[in-house]
This record gives C-alpha cells, structure tokens and sequence, in this order.
C-alpha cells in the first residue's frame, strides 16, 4: 500500500539523518572541540613543514608572542613623543627614519625602510596599501581589520576626505591631504601634530596621547586630560 | 557601482580624538583604566598562519616582496567575487596564497596538506575533551 510505503522510507530516513555524527553533540564535548576549517589547513601546513625540518614550532611561537604582546603603536608613540620633544631628533627622523627607529631596537623583520611624514598646518598625511596590507608593525604592531578592508583600500586614495570625515576627522579646507601607498620596501609613520595644551607634558605622558590612528594619519592625538 | 562602505570600529574605548583646527584640544574624557587594548589577531588562526609566513620568510624560503604580490593578486582576485572586510576573509586569502607558493615550491603538495588536515580532524574527533590532542592517536 502506498501509505505503508511511504511511511517505511520516512522512518528509515528519519533514522539515518537523525543518527547522531561523531561531532554532534549539545550539552558538553566527549571529544576535543573541532577547530574551523581554516584551522585544520594551516595546522596541517605546519605539520608538515616541521617534519620536513622547514620551521622550528619555538620560533613560531616567539613570533606570535612578539606581535600579540609586545609590539604596538606603544612603539610608534614613544617614537613620535620624543620627535615633538626633541628638535634633533625629529630632523633625524624625517630624515632616515630607518637608522633612528632601529636605534631604538625598533627592526623592520622584513627588510623595509620606514619613512617618517609629519602633519602640518598645510599638510595632512594618511597612509594605506592598495596591494595589500603593507604596515610598519615594528611601531604600530599588527594592523586592524579597517586597514585591511577592502573599503578602505580603495576609498583612502580616492576619496581621502570623506574617508576621514568617517573617522571623525574633519580638517581645514586649506589643508591638503596626501596619501601615501605602502609597499612591502617602504611603509610610513605619521608624526601628527602636537595638541595644544601640552606644553608642561613629558614624552612618556606624550606618548599616551599618541593614538595608533593618528600615526596611520585617521585619527588625531588625544586630547591632555 | 555601489561604493563600499567602510566601517569605522577603529577607536579602543576610552579613546577621543584631539578635533579641529590646528588640533587644539576638544574632548578630555580619555581616562587610561578604561582603555582596552584590540587584541592583534581575532582568531588564534590567523596568527599562526601569519607567523608561519614571517617564520619562512625570516628563514629565507621566499623574500618578502615576492610575499605581498602575490598576497595582493590574491586578496584583488577575492575582493572581484565580494567586498572583503579585513577580517576573516582576509586571512583564508593570505592562507591561500600560502598554500599556492609551498604548493609551487614542491614544499607542502596539496595532496598532502589534504591528508594531513583530515588526520588533524580525526584525531580532534577521537580526543577526548580537555586532553592535548595529537596526531597519530
């Protein structure tokens, strides 16, 4: 009978769809949490890497340790304190920005020279990388998903201002804004102009006015408590 | 053409911004305690795949010039199929292009990287909860 069929196959196939997977389960886990898709390839990558004798595991995780806790636009805010402190050394900053930050133990690992621009009454600078995502992460430390993003890869060239005005930022009409497009050789640190009512401030207590935006020319220093 | 939006997450709570001409302070509401610094990577991912990457380079398997052209054809082939946001999107085409140059380099085949990742997912699915999962088990 057609109605006995029916019910047949909808019993069977209730009872393979419903039989529980391996990795279904709701109240705890009886095994290990699956990590993403993505997860599983790079682990897999670096499996195989490490039998092949291609990568040491202690130096991966030194590196991860450096970018997550130790490097970050704290770097890059000592950098830019000490150029509105220091008259010589701000001339050597925006003269080989290089030399002076690796001084201060601040490497580019990759090789790349950094260039120091400074924001002036009559000049705002804003950096990008229309490549890709080309950073000094010596002084900035890794870069956030914003400067990542597709959007602000294409609209930081083409439309700067209303760019800016999206991070708050509104400037002068008589300012002009240049942008500059990273490559993997050089990236660029913005010296953002000093705020007004600094003047008793030291470089450390300068420094904590020093935003990672305004070093990326999005944003301003903050303001002195 | 629609034109991308670009979402603007970007300021740490606790973070204001000196506004105006000349930057002449606006805002002083900025008490240090409350800021929260954004963590460097959202997923432990995208850091070892980032870290893996630097660690190759840095052990001179490839410069890094020739890493970010390709990374960018990568991330310009991916963002013709969908606007892309930084975030996850951005690592799975660094990843890919990882894959593609080790692949290309006879150091990691695809084969291989299939088999290893599917040992992977065993021995997660045959680790208890809470034990070191490796593979071979």
């Amino acid at each position: 009978m057609p109605g006995r069929l029916r019910r047949g196959w909808t019993c069977a196939h209730l009872r393979i769809t419903l039989r529980p997977m391996p990795h279904d389960h709701h109240d705890d886990h009886p095994h290990a949490l699956l990590p993403p898709e993505p997860a599983l390839r790079v682990k897999a990558l670096e499996t195989i890497l490490a039998r092949k004798g291609l990568i040491d595991p202690a130096a991966l995780d030194e590196i991860i340790d450096t970018y997550q806790n130790r490097i970050g636009p704290k770097n890059g805010a000592m950098v830019v304190a000490r150029a509105w402190t220091d008259p010589e050394f701000r001339a050597r900053l925006l003269e080989n920005a290089t030399a002076v930050v690796a001084d201060l133990g601040f490497f580019g690992r990759q090789g790349e020279h950094v260039v120091a621009v400074e924001n002036t009454p009559e000049v705002h600078n804003m950096v990008v990388c229309t490549l890709c995502s080309c950073y000094p992460w010596p002084l900035l430390g890794i870069p956030p998903a914003w400067y990542k993003s597709d959007a602000y890869r294409s609209r930081a060239v083409r439309e700067p201002r209303k760019v800016l005005a999206e991070f708050g930022v509104t400037l002068p009409p008589e300012t002009a804004v240049r942008v500059w497009d990273s490559t993997a050789e050089v990236r660029y640190l913005v010296i953002p102009m000093r705020p007004d009512g600094t003047e008793g401030l030291d470089v450390e207590q300068l420094a904590a006015l020093v935003t990672r935006d305004s070093m990326v020319g999005t944003g301003l220093p903050k303001a002195p408590a | 053409m629609t034109r991308p939006t670009l979402h603007l997450a970007r300021n740490t709570p606790g973070e204001s911004a000196a506004g105006g001409r000349g930057q002449s302070p606006r805002d002083t509401t900025a008490p240090k305690a409350t800021e929260i610094p954004e963590p460097a990577f959202s997923e432990p991912w995208h850091a070892q795949v980032f870290a893996l990457t630097v660690h190759l380079n840095e052990s001179g398997l490839f410069d890094w010039p020739d890493w970010t052209a390709r990374f960018g054809e990568t991330l310009a082939r991916h963002g013709l199929r969908r606007e892309l946001d930084g975030g996850d999107d951005y690592f799975n085409a660094w990843l890919e292009t990882l894959e593609t140059l080790l692949a290309e380099m006879e150091k990691a085949a695809p084969d291989e990287v299939n088999s290893i990742r599917d040992a992977w997912e065993r021995a997660y699915l045959s680790t208890p909860h809470g034990a070191p999962v490796r593979l071979g088990r």
